[in-house]
């Protein structure tokens, strides 16, 4: 019986190992991004600027061609962001918003360009809102639910509110906040266990703006 | 023989099917479906816990370290050796994810009841495949003719999909030869049990194996009992099945699973080109796939100690034991066929942001 239990534990452990450790990013964005608002006080969309890491930029610029080497101009880049912004849209552009708990939907994706600064390539899109409106709370999620992308806020000033009526407050949570480095193992884990689960939303961006 | 041991016996057996029936909703739920996010739940799970955020933090912690790695390799002879380093850690901790084929060659060998041997050979020998992929890859479309990403892309797309077609189609195969042997062992036990001598008889003339003839032998005597068949393999024993001619199946295993290059090491082998040392990438891509290999072997391992105990108790107490057994392979052949159909049908999502 003890071989069986034995045999068992090692059982465990295999499927522990071969389930569970699904992490698989392979890019990582550091995002900025800016809460746009009208001047009545409606949200009207979402400013993102993601930018790559070297080697997913040295990646994508690839073959491409430029005037200087190694150095990419926005209107040499032009074709490439197109590309980025169609493919995101498979994706719901990594964004989920929420006005007042309500899921806002974002509209096609505005004012895209990239840049290449210090080998990295950074995406500019605005994405929005297709019915802007006064929210008392605004809450918007970046993250890649199949982890594949990395998201994380820049550490400066990650997200701003442009033309924001005064009142409103930003919060801002990151998703390493809730220890993924650190933790021990607890219920949570084994609760995680569910397949299907939605694994990339525990490194979720969190972003929440409250206006009174 | 005991009763209790016997009971025991086969309640380990069925658990062991358990096990294999938890496996198959582990290995589709989480590995495939996960990754490429064909159904999207809604509820945010909690935060990554335990084996599998250490996993993800190390294998992160190891990827970042390896573009500055190969930066500073540029200049300083040494940092090669730590890029080798970092190249095998960030192997061994990134083959626990998915897309290195663990949960499929674990799968292929329950259902073939290969020997652990042949385990870490295949193993090792589709981790090679993949480095050799990668770098044929890069080293032709990136190095020799300046292809862009988009390129290597289309490229590495249509090899995803002829690999996910592979193991599709081995799936399919091993699911039509396992289901089989499971219907005919199941026919078998039921026969001496509802029909009379008679039926039995023509039963008889249908199938000529030597299984068939030690049960039907038994049911001559009019013994009912199936502690009696004690020692009798009414299946093909393990060693059968993994005997010479398995080579052949077992390079459809290795192209099937190694032919897709992993995504981190094309974008080290991209990366290490642009910084004019791509023979550093080349290096750190085979470095990888041996810390890869080792950790898909060592599952693979694990697995098939597992089904060997399962096959020792279907040895010793035969009838449900030996059934349960080939349920067992049936449903590892079904999880491969599962993992081709599954990655067919969400290949799309792998490579996303590069565009094709």
């Amino acid at each position: 019986m003890t071989r069986l239990i034995r045999c068992f534990a090692l059982a465990a452990l295999a499927l522990l190992a071969a389930g569970k450790a699904q992490a698989h990013p392979h890019v990582w964005v550091t995002m900025k991004s800016e809460l746009i608002f009208s001047d009545d006080g409606r949200a009207t969309g979402i400013r993102h600027a993601w930018t790559f890491d070297d080697m997913f930029s040295t990646f994508a610029t690839q073959g491409l061609e430029s005037k200087e080497k190694g150095r990419f101009t926005r209107e040499e880049l032009a074709p490439l962001a197109q590309v980025n912004v169609e493919s995101l849209r498979d994706f719901d552009y990594f964004s989920v918003a929420r006005a007042n708990g309500k899921k806002a939907d974002l509209g096609a994706p505005v004012d895209y360009w990239l840049e290449f600064k210090d080998g990295l390539l950074t995406l500019h899109f605005t994405l929005p809102f297709k019915t802007p409106a006064k929210a008392q709370t605004l809450d918007v999620e970046v993250y890649d639910a199949s982890y594949f992308v990395d998201f994380a806020l820049a550490e400066k000033e990650p997200v701003t509110l442009v033309g924001a009526p005064q009142a409103c407050k930003l919060a801002v949570a990151r998703p390493g906040e809730s220890g993924a480095a650190t933790a021990k193992p607890g219920e949570a884990f084994f609760n995680n266990l569910a397949p299907g689960s939605n694994f990339g939303a525990q490194f979720s961006n969190k972003i929440s703006v409250t206006c009174p | 023989m005991p009763v209790t041991t016997l009971a025991g016996g086969r309640k380990a057996t069925f658990l062991f099917l358990l096990l294999a029936a938890s496996a198959v909703l582990l290995a589709l739920g989480n590995d495939a479906f996960a990754q490429f996010g064909v159904p999207r739940p809604q509820a945010p799970p909690p935060a990554p816990d335990g084996i599998a955020g250490w996993l993800l933090v190390k294998q992160a912690e190891f990827y970042r370290m390896l573009s500055g790695t190969i930066r500073a390799a540029k200049t300083d002879g040494s940092a090669v050796w730590l890029l080798m380093g970092i190249s095998f850690a960030y192997g061994v901790f990134h083959a626990a994810g998915p897309g290195h084929g663990k949960a499929v060659i674990s799968s292929y060998l329950v259902a073939n009841e290969e020997t652990w041997k042949r385990g870490i050979t295949l193993s090792f020998a589709s981790a090679l495949l993949q480095a050799l992929v990668a770098v044929a890859v890069v080293g032709i479309a990136a190095a020799l003719l300046g292809a862009t990403a988009g390129t290597m892309n289309r490229a590495v797309w249509w090899i995803e999909i002829i690999s996910y077609a592979l193991i599709a189609l081995m799936g399919a195969r091993l699911l039509w030869v396992k289901g089989r042997a499971f219907l005919r062992e199941w026919v078998a036990m039921r026969a001496p049990k509802s029909v009379g001598a008679a039926a039995t008889h023509t039963h008889a003339h249908h199938h000529h194996d030597h299984g068939e003839h030690h049960h039907h032998h038994a049911h001559d005597h009019h013994d009912h009992g199936h502690d009696d068949h004690s020692g009798h393999s009414h299946g093909p024993t393990p060693d059968q099945l993994a005997g010479p001619g398995g080579w052949k199946r077992g390079l459809t295993a290795i192209v099937a699973v190694g032919l897709r290059p992993c995504s981190g090491a094309i974008l080290v082998l991209v990366f290490a080109l642009a910084q004019g040392i791509f023979w550093a990438g080349v290096a750190a891509t085979f470095v990888m796939g041996l810390g890869t290999a080792i950790t898909v072997a060592a599952i693979a391992t694990l697995t098939v100690s597992a089904t060997a105990f399962a096959a020792r108790l279907a040895a010793t107490r035969t009838g449900y034991g030996s059934l349960a057994l080939r349920g067992i392979e049936v449903a590892a052949a079904a999880v491969v066929l599962c993992f081709g159909v599954a990655l067919l049908a969400g290949y799309v999502a792998s490579e996303r942001l590069l565009g094709a």
